[in-house]
């Protein structure tokens, strides 16, 4: 069995993000970059499946600027097999989702696994975006993945608003991992080590033959307003005034 | 010339951080302040196998060099656990140096693969009280016995001997006077640290208080002739060929402190207010830290120079001693300027850079003071008369 992981690099989630003074993006100088939380949570699975089921082979994707070598090669020090690095210049989620239909079509995965959302733009698409163009099922948000005893199907647990859905469909099929999947691993020094000699392999997003024309227009970025100052009440009879007149929560 | 590192050595910088950043301020305060060894910590890093960095592969470790190790240990020392961190993971990357390059091939096999698994603890008992660096004037001494040796003495400044199985033992086994060159006639020892022969005092001290330091009253402890690291009376020597190294990775530890005091300190000057702007706005606050920042990047450039020459077979000695240099100054001005940034704060435990500051204190006097580096610098590269 073959798994596709998709890892994107983002800014590292404890690092302050500043909106550029045009308003277009935000400033990258200086930012430590990291691989997307949910997306190690993804690899994470695949390997816990690979050590499983033994037969399997992990192959972390990433699209995006060749600087995402190094979260790639944190996939492979982690354990995955050989990686892949899709060079685009800033796709937007339709367009990475129409790249990935590439390369299942060249790798012929029986599951690929993403996070819910990368943590930069928390757009929640490409996953969905990617089980539509293919015609595949596709389980978002899970919190646990179990095969049947075939391994023809899956069983997924969602994470719905208000509650846990079951549901079970057969592969080759989408998943897209939350937060209580798993608790990822850390690359140990060997992991590190064996890292250096797998497969790392370059396409160049323009030689696929997909339209990388954007569909989304960023047209301003900004940044949250300041929190102003609070204020100190002098009693809870005035505290319950300004709840209900001024904060109208009450 | 080419300035881009291996991406090995990048590879080890991010996994290191990623992983040295699990265990935040709160938990090393928390250690620092209760005297306690991080064992979490300790176990975290031995289980991903980072303890056998510079062990031969074949005795279960990586076998890589200088610049893994010293981007290892700056990686922890730029994380919250500062010197603590590094220190927990240094004695056990470096006290095996000796053993590595001068122990009988059963020592290595022995004692090797358990430091790689974090399983050995050693402690490192060179320094004594009266020989200070001059270590030809050290009074421990070992006494042959039949098939074994007895040693007696006082060690002092013994990192970890509270949790040590081992003390790699540095003692006399011919009287100075008998000797050819004062240096001669002493001998290592990977001695069991047998608390029935020995005791095992803390040393209270201003910082790094999550590892111990400790005074050892060595009282006729038996050691095992097949314990012997090296051959008898070239004891010194067989430390030296550690000691350029483990300069080199002190200053990449103070890098590492250094660099982490400054993320605080300019964080904290964009966000603290007073007079109606941020204290950053003020030049008197942000020059001083834009000049720490441009002096650890040259020691970050010297050491990752020296490493780099003694990985490739160069003795690296005046760069080992420069880098140390450069490097234990740069971490403790940027520590005292991220201090003085924060004002009353920084004073306060709460906000950290107090404990960083103490702990980057210590590399100006361990394990080679300034004074001593210069010293090297004036006899061996400027080629002036040795002053002592
Ligand atoms: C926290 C800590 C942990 C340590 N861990 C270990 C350990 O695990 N194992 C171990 O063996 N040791 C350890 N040490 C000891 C350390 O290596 C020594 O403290 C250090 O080498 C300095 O020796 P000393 O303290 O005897 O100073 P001294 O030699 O007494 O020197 C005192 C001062 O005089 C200066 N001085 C001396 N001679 C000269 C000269 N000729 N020219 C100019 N200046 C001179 C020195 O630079 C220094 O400033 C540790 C020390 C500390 C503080």
């Amino acid at each position: 069995m073959k798994i596709l992981v998709t890892v994107k690099r983002v800014p590292d989630p404890e690092s302050s993000i500043k909106v550029n003074p045009e308003g277009t993006g935000i400033v990258e100088s200086g930012l430590k970059w990291v691989v997307n939380p949910f997306d190690e949570i993804a690899i994470e699975e695949a390997l816990r499946i690979k050590e499983a089921q033994g037969d399997v082979e992990v192959v972390v994707v990433s699209v995006g600027v060749s600087e995402s070598q190094e979260q790639l090669r944190t996939g492979l020090a982690m354990g995955a097999d050989r990686a892949i690095l899709v060079k685009a210049d800033r796709p937007d989620t339709a367009a990475v989702a129409k790249i990935l239909v590439k390369l299942v079509e060249k790798e012929q995965p029986t599951l690929v696994i993403l996070g819910k959302q990368a943590i930069d733009d928390d757009s929640n698409e490409v996953g969905q975006m990617l089980a539509h163009l293919l015609g595949w099922p596709q389980a978002t948000f899970i919190s646990k993945l179990t095969f049947a005893g075939d391994k023809a199907s899956v069983e997924c647990i969602r994470e719905v608003d208000g509650g846990m859905e079951t549901i079970a469909f057969a592969l080759p099929a989408i998943i897209t991992a939350d937060l209580r999947l798993n608790e990822p691993r850390y690359a140990s020094l060997p992991g590190i080590m064996k890292a250096r000699k797998k497969p790392m392999e370059e396409i160049d997003a323009a030689s696929l033959g997909v339209d990388l024309t954007p569909r989304v227009r960023i047209k301003k970025m900004a940044p949250p307003p300041a929190r102003t100052a609070g204020r100190k009440v002098e009693s809870v009879d005035e505290l319950i005034n300004a709840l209900q007149t001024e904060a109208k929560v009450m | 010339m080419d300035f881009a590192l291996p991406a090995e050595i990048e590879s080890i910088r991010v996994e290191a951080e990623r992983l040295a950043a699990t265990f935040g301020d709160d938990y090393w305060r928390a250690k620092d302040t209760a005297h306690e060894f991080p064992w979490e910590f300790y176990r975290a890093f031995a289980a991903g196998g980072w303890l056998g960095i510079l062990v031969p592969q074949q005795y279960g470790g990586a076998g890589l060099g200088v610049m893994a190790a010293g981007t290892l240990l700056r990686a922890v020392a730029s994380s919250g656990g500062a010197m603590n961190a590094a220190s927990t993971l240094h004695l056990s990357i470096f006290g095996m140096g000796p053993v590595i390059h001068h122990g009988s091939e059963a020592l290595k096999s022995k004692y090797l693969p358990l430091t790689a698994s974090g399983e050995l603890h050693v402690s490192f008992g060179v320094t004594e009280d009266d020989a200070g660096t001059d270590t030809s004037r050290i009074r421990t001494s070992a006494v042959r016995h039949g098939d074994h040796w007895v040693v007696s003495g006082k060690k002092t400044w013994n990192t970890k001997a509270q949790q040590a199985d081992k003390i790699l033992l540095l003692a006399r086994t011919t009287p100075r006077e008998q000797c050819a060159k004062p240096l001669d006639g002493m001998t290592l020892f990977l001695a069991d640290l047998d608390r029935s022969y020995c005791e095992i005092r803390e040393i209270a001290k201003l910082g790094r208080n999550a590892v111990n330091s400790n005074e050892v009253f060595l009282r006729e402890l038996p050691v095992d002739d097949a314990d012997v690291v090296g051959e008898v009376g070239r004891g010194f020597y067989h430390l030296l060929d550690g000691i350029n190294p483990e300069r080199i990775v002190i200053a990449a530890e103070a890098v590492g402190i250094g660099r982490r005091a400054l993320d605080c300190a300019t964080s904290y000057a964009r966000e603290r207010v007073v007079f109606g702007r941020p204290i950053g706005q003020n030049q008197a606050i942000a020059h001083p830290l834009a000049d720490s920042w441009s002096e650890l990047e040259a020691a970050d450039l010297l050491w990752l120079k020296a490493a780099w020459a003694y990985d490739r077979g160069d003795s690296a000695g005046a760069l080992a001693n420069m880098a140390k240099l450069r490097a234990a100054d740069a971490g403790f001005r940027a520590c005292d300027r991220a201090l003085q940034t924060l004002g009353g704060f920084g004073y306060a435990s709460e906000y950290n850079i107090e404990r960083y500051w103490r702990e980057s204190r210590l590399m100006r006097i361990a394990p080679i003071s300034q004074e001593m580096a210069l010293n090297f610098l004036c006899e061996h590269v400027l080629g002036l008369p040795k002053s002592y």
